[in-house]
């Protein structure tokens, strides 16, 4: 992990709740506009269904929903960043995309402590730029299999 | 070079050359004296002897080389075939199988040979002794091709009728380069001066290069020899031609030592006047099947951009209605008809012929049969059938299953056969066809058939049923208990099956593909195991339905009917909602609750209702209306949502989005 925070990293920010995020330019497909989803029943709450993209289905996150914050209506700005991480591609649900920045590696810094929680594990680091505060993820956490299928076991007793 | 790019080639290439060893080889066995059976086997172990040597591997090449000579042998009559002859040149290419699998799987395509290669020469030397015989015979510098006795026959009567009958021997240079090309071109001379009946190497040979520089051809013309020499020698890049005037009334002879009776001539000339024209027969078939390979991944692409201009012609659909222009609605209408085509033809292009499969059983079974000292034909019916590749690729170890058992349980030994006043051999049928939207493969035998009794004890043994349950069983649900793990009828356990894993691996498999299976049985007549699979797992004919405001398809497969009932017609039994249904008790579920769709719309006094299945069992789907039924194209849902309940897959309709498709055996417990 520190080797890469070494390199300079080409990230794609976005916005989430007035917080700044960026995800690694590799990891990212393309970027689109909200389009008509289908909802898939029975699957963990975050997960607001499929899209066609393309012609390839490709189910899609709300983020907003998957980091426990207050779910808001769809605007003009709402995008879907389709990434591709271990073999699947997923659509995570941004409230706005619109910038690719170049940071440094110096200026990139381990997550605070102070964050806590489950949320650690998919923050990858925090970058300092300017005044602005970037948040780098760490998607294979975001999509972490085995958390969702806990959820699907809890949410299978439950019923 | 660059070996990789060929790599692809050469291991298709090689397995159908194996392919073809094997089914001629087979042939051969059941008529060891026909000709044309060892020059495929020989031609093809040639081939393969020149690509593996061109690829670097000599293991092959050497094996191949020193099988050629057993078939060389063969070929000129110095060595009969007999089964332990076959067993033995069979069993060599099955090494050569496995080691061209090896190179498959990124091998470097080494095999233990040593062993096959004793065997082989073995059987060369044995019959050293034979062979010398003939060789003292002195051998003039280049001998005469084998003129068999239809070409006799025409080399004789052409010559009666004033022509000249020439056997040429012409030799390319050794750099030549287009050899094909300068065959072609020498015979495009010959044709001019007269016409060519005979070739050695054969033409197709030729055509491919497969020989080395000298090749020798027979030319009936009425032109003197100079003018024939000096015509060829026109061509640029050949080094010598040879012209000899054929002395057909010494090989008549030659061919006939014992002067034979007419009407005996006769008879053979006419077989193989016959023999002639099938040959011809094969030949034109291949010609006429010209192929490329075309990665699958490729025609995957193809189908998915091709999808997306059906939803894009869907669109245009739409605008050319709301615009009205007539000019638009008929380009759009013929681009409708055309997309239809073309989809037409990009779902033929995935299917391939079961043929595929059936190809390596014949030799699995006679290996069988042979270790279990029983005796087996195997008859396969509809070979050409064709099936998508995705499902080709996954049937061969069910019918492995399949046939392993039938030859290990199904049929008999001779001599429990001959006590019961069956035809010593046993037969086993292996038959595909088409039926709708499906393929059904039955493996048949007319062996002893499933013996009930003890199907039950075993099944009781095992603890699959109780002995309660056994009363009430109909022969069917019996059969169906040979599926269920952990049971085997076989008295003792043989290498080949009766291990309990089997059966219930073939019904997981099958089912998996989207097919069933059933057994069919009769005492001391046979049994027969019929499997049904969908025509292919990517395309699916569906009822489309709409539940709240969102769109599902239902598989046609799963459905027995659609009905409207009303609300006065639903019971509860035991608080759970049935109806009555052409006399049976149907438990109903309502999608609506049961996907927790958003409600937008009451139900009104009646409710459209899907009568599904799953084998026996029944359910109703409370829908809000029926769309209509649809071929679809089924695609997964990717990686992440993996094991959707009750959802099999997703699909994109006409207007883009997508639908989920609900997978009614999850539905019914």
């Amino acid at each position: 992990m520190s080797d890469t925070l070494l390199n300079d990293l080409k990230v794609i920010v976005f916005q989430l709740q007035n917080e700044e995020y960026g995800v690694s330019v590799e990891q990212v497909r393309s970027i689109e506009r909200i389009q008509h989803i289908t909802r898939v029943p029975k699957t963990p709450i975050f997960v607001k269904g499929v899209i066609n993209l393309r012609g390839v289905v490709t189910p899609i996150i709300d983020l907003r929903s998957r980091f426990d914050m207050e779910e808001v209506e769809q605007t003009e700005s709402t995008r879907i960043i389709i990434v591709s991480v271990n073999d699947m591609n997923v659509g995570l649900i941004v409230d706005s995309a619109n910038d690719v920045i170049d940071i440094p590696a110096e200026d990139i810094e381990d997550p605070p402590e102070i964050v806590g929680g489950i949320e650690i594990n998919y923050i990858r680091g925090v970058a300092k730029l300017d005044k602005r505060l970037l948040i780098l993820l760490n998607l294979d956490e975001v999509l972490t299999q085995q958390e969702i299928e806990e959820i699907q076991t809890i949410e299978a007793t439950m019923q | 070079m660059d070996k990789n790019q060929y790599l692809d080639m050469f291991i298709d290439e090689s397995n159908e050359h194996l392919q073809a060893m094997n089914d001629y080889l087979l042939k051969l066995e059941r008529n060891p004296t026909e000709e044309s059976f060892i020059n495929e086997v020989f031609r093809s172990a040639h081939t393969l002897k020149g690509m593996a040597a061109t690829m670097g591997y000599e293991d092959i090449a050497h094996l191949t080389h020193q099988l050629e000579n057993v078939l060389d042998m063969i070929r000129n009559k110095t060595i009969v075939v007999s089964s332990e002859l076959l067993d033995i040149v069979l069993s060599s290419v099955e090494v050569l199988e496995r080691m061209v699998h090896d190179i498959e799987n990124g091998g470097d395509g080494k095999g233990e040979i040593s062993f096959i290669m004793k065997e082989l020469v073995k059987m060369e030397s044995g019959t050293e002794v034979a062979s010398t015989e003939e060789v003292s015979t002195p051998k003039k510098p280049f001998e005469l091709p084998n003129y068999d006795d239809f070409e006799l026959t025409v080399l004789s009567q052409s010559i009666e009728q004033g022509y000249y009958a020439y056997n040429i021997r012409i030799s390319l240079r050794e750099d030549c380069i287009l050899k094909a090309a300068r065959v072609f071109m020498v015979f495009e001379v010959l044709e001019k001066l007269g016409e060519v009946i005979k070739a050695v190497p054969s033409v197709e040979q030729l055509e491919e290069e497969n020989f080395d520089e000298d090749f020798q051809v027979t030319l009936i013309t009425r032109e003197k020899e100079e003018t024939v020499k000096g015509k060829i020698l026109t061509i640029s890049e050949i080094t010598f031609v040879e012209v000899d005037l054929v002395d057909v009334n010494n090989l008549f002879q030659s061919n006939h030592p014992e002067t034979p009776q007419e009407g005996g001539v006769e008879l053979e000339q006419r077989e193989n006047e016959n023999d002639q024209s099938e040959v011809i027969e094969n030949k034109v078939g291949k010609g006429s099947g010209k192929t490329i390979r075309v990665n699958i991944e490729r025609l995957d692409t193809l189908m998915n951009l091709f999808e997306e201009l059906v939803i894009d012609r869907g669109r245009l659909e739409q605008i050319s209605l709301e615009v009205k222009s007539q000019e638009l609605t008929e380009t759009v209408e013929h681009m409708s008809r055309i997309s239809g085509d073309l989809q037409n033809i990009i779902l033929n292009m995935r299917m391939v012929p079961i043929e595929q499969v059936f190809n390596r059983f014949p030799r699995m079974v006679r290996t069988l049969a042979k270790e279990l000292n029983k005796e087996v034909t195997l008859e396969i019916i509809g070979a050409e059938t064709e099936l998508d590749r995705t499902v080709i690729d996954e049937i061969g170890d069910p019918l492995v299953h399949l046939l392993r058992n039938s030859i290990d349980h199904g049929v008999e030994t001779r001599e429990v056969r001959q006590r019961n006043n069956k035809p010593p051999q046993s037969k086993i049928t292996l038959k595909a066809y088409h039926s709708g939207n499906h393929v059904f493969i039955e493996v048949s035998d007319d062996g002893a058939g499933i013996n009930k009794e003890k199907v039950l004890n075993k099944a009781i043994a095992d603890g699959v049923i109780t002995k309660k349950e056994k009363e009430n069983l109909t022969d069917q649900q019996i059969y169906e208990l040979l599926f269920a793990s952990g049971l085997s009828t076989a008295e003792q356990l043989s290498d080949i099956s009766g291990r309990g894993v089997g059966l219930d691996v073939v019904k997981n498999k099958i089912e998996a593909l989207g097919g069933n299976v059933t057994v069919d049985s009769e005492i001391g007549k046979g049994t027969t195991f019929s499997i049904q699979l969908p025509l292919t797992l990517s395309i699916m004919s569906v009822m489309l339905v709409k539940v709240q405001q969102e769109c599902f398809a239902i598989p046609l497969t799963s459905i027995i009917e659609t009905a409207i009932i009303s609300k006065s017609e639903i019971l509860t039994v035991h608080n759970r909602k049935v109806i009555n249904f052409r006399g049976k008790v149907v438990p109903l579920v309502d999608l609506t609750t049961f996907f927790e769709v958003p409600q937008t719309m009451e139900q009104g006094e009646f409710y459209p209702v899907i009568i599904v299945k799953k084998g026996e069992k029944m359910a109703g789907l409370i829908v809000n209306s029926f769309i209509g039924q649809q071929e679809i194209v089924l695609k997964s849902l990717g990686n992440y949502l993996i094991n959707v309940f009750a959802i099999s897959g997703a699909t994109i309709l006409g207007n883009g989005q997508v639908a989920l498709i609900i997978d009614c055996n999850s539905l019914i417990k």
